[in-house]
């Protein structure tokens, strides 16, 4: 996390030190820093669009998208955003990106479209988006910012299909809304309903936070700061 | 009297003498009547479901506290009460798949993730009943017809119902009291009402085997009186007084008293001693709201029973009762307490 102030375009094309890939802005959003099994960020398009894997799915890359996309342009305009006024900035950029989205998502399926419904427009306030675009992406590189942006969506998306498959199948005995059973298969209607998405993302946060507790266990003193991160 | 050691610590010093095992072992004894009864009205599937509801309860919270370490957890009857009271609220011929997973839930994330006994906020059986209500809608309201004449010796299919798959029904339905009352206005007989002749769920028929259990509870002092009086007494007023005003819509007090769940709720649900207030006014505050609440949800609600969920929402106001309601400190001022 290197930040270079020298000039206006300076850190433009600069790559981070050590593995020169910065892979590790992309694992940190998979597992230590994911932003909805460790941070608990982005509530509310977690619990609320989940209902089904096309749904979490089409979710999870939107916002991708938007957060892959927001992090480049906030970290190549980072020296030239005025501090006073870099929230409404980021706001601006994402909103673009959102529209873009938005408007993608519609022409590929109309059907997506309505069942994510305000969720899509709502991607602006996202707080993970925001979030990068502060903590991240205007104090580093667009390279850096790009792993990282790419590693927080997909760790978003995987972990907003986990939900969305435990809920589909649970709750309407499919998957991708190809039947996994026959008729016969008797439906858990709670988890479709919102308070299912609180018991799916329960499990699964006990489930990762129980891995995380093992592993934490299992390291040595000195790393275990790091670990609980 | 006095012992002739002398014994340093903390108030209370005066001791009732009951423990918490002995009080649990008593309800288990005032609940065998209404389980009797209700093997005998519903047969086989009843039984099947209340051994299938106990088992679920006692084994998920062996296998919870086994998993923490905590020694001896099922030797305070506590749990037994739950699965019992959770087996008794379901509809006798429910597939028992489903009534191991409610028994699982109402253990697990009614009990044992606020810390197990004594730090539920909720009834664990009714939060078990909850889940499978809002999880199963259909199955949990089809009734099963009472005393049918081959109750023991034919298994509903439906009880036997492979997990995950959808039930089948191929015995005659029944209708309850309250939904005859809610969607064909057809009032049921008092009579039969009290004596348990009715459809519904597996231990809620008999409401006289219900309230002799309570007069027992009562009689011993292991139960707060004040919850179910008031309680029964806010229901009968209201109806009484609405049925008073408008007979026509609004169904008499004692068949609101004696139909669905109300009995079994009052008596055994709402006096959970852990999700009930403390102070004597905090227990009528409580039984008049649930009280209340009933009322407007089966009146006024699309659900022809809101015992369950009048009784969770009178649990979840209990603390507050408690911090509004509380008793003067001896050697203070007369004021309320300002919290």
């Amino acid at each position: 996390m290197e930040s270079k102030p020298k000039g206006k375009l300076a850190g433009f094309f600069h790559f981070p030190q050590g593995d020169g890939l910065s892979t590790d802005e992309f694992i940190k959003g998979l597992w230590r820093e994911n932003p909805v099994l460790v941070q608990v960020l982005g509530m509310c398009p977690t619990l609320a669009v989940t209902n089904s894997a096309i749904n979490a799915m089409a979710m999870g890359l939107a916002t991708l998208f938007v957060l892959v996309m927001s992090n480049i342009l906030v970290s190549s305009l980072r020296n030239v955003i005025p501090k006073q006024v870099r929230i409404a900035t980021y706001i601006l950029i994402i909103a673009t990106f959102v529209t873009v989205a938005d408007y993608v998502i519609q022409a590929i399926s109309l059907d997506v479209h309505k069942a994510l419904g305000a969720f899509i427009p709502l991607i602006v306030v996202n707080c993970i988006i925001l979030g990068r675009a502060e903590a991240f992406a205007s104090k580093n590189g667009v390279w850096a910012s790009f792993m990282d942006g790419l590693g927080m969506g997909v760790g978003f998306t995987y972990a907003l299909l986990l939900l969305g498959f435990i809920r589909e199948i649970l709750g309407s005995g499919s998957l991708f809304g190809i039947s996994l059973f026959a008729d016969s298969f008797q439906d858990w209607v709670i988890m479709i309903l919102p308070s299912g998405g609180f018991f799916a993302l329960a499990g699964w946060l006990l489930l990762f936070n129980g891995l995380k507790l093992r592993k934490k266990q299992a390291q040595p003193e000195q790393t275990r700061e790091e670990v609980l991160i | 009297m006095f012992k002739k050691t002398l014994h340093i610590g903390t108030s209370p010093h005066i001791i009732g003498g009951s423990s918490t095992d002995q009080i649990m072992r008593n309800v288990v004894f005032a609940l065998l009547p209404v389980a009797a009864f209700a093997v005998y009205t519903f047969g086989l599937s009843a039984l099947l479901l209340l051994i299938t509801a106990l088992a679920s309860c006692l084994l998920t919270e062996y296998f919870l506290n086994r998993w923490i370490d905590k020694s001896s957890p099922l030797s305070d009857w506590s749990v037994t009460i739950t699965g019992l009271l959770y087996g008794l609220t379901l509809p006798p011929h429910l597939p028992l798949w489903m009534v191991f997973v409610g028994g699982v839930i109402a253990v697990a994330l009614g009990k044992f993730i606020f810390g197990g006994l004594g730090y539920n906020v909720f009834n664990p059986a009714l939060v078990g009943r909850a889940f499978i209500q809002a999880a199963f809608p259909v199955a949990i309201t089809t009734w099963m017809a009472p005393f049918l004449p081959d109750r023991f010796s034919h298994i509903p299919g439906s009880t036997l119902t492979l997990p995950f798959l959808k039930p089948v029904y191929d015995i005659t339905s029944g209708a309850t009291p309250l939904s005859l009352m809610k969607f064909e206005h057809h009032t049921t007989d008092t009579y039969n009402l009290l004596m348990g002749m009715t459809s519904g769920s597996t231990g809620e028929t008999s409401a006289l085997l219900i309230l002799l259990g309570g007069l027992y509870l009562i009689a011993r002092k292991m139960m707060n009186w004040r919850i179910p009086v008031a309680l029964l007494g806010t229901v009968y007023l209201i109806s009484t007084v609405l049925h008073w005003s408008n007979p026509d819509i609004y169904p008499g007090g004692l068949f609101m008293l004696f139909s669905g769940g109300l009995m079994l709720g009052a008596v055994f649900m709402a006096t959970d001693m852990v999700a009930s207030p403390i102070t004597p006014l905090g227990a009528t505050v409580y039984g008049i709201i649930i009280g209340i609440m009933i009322y407007v949800i089966r009146v006024w609600g699309g659900l022809p029973e809101g015992v369950m969920y009048a009784i969770l929402f009178g649990n979840a106001v209990s603390p507050h009762i408690d911090n509004f309601i509380r008793p003067r400190v001896y050697g203070t001022g007369k004021q309320w307490s300002k919290s």
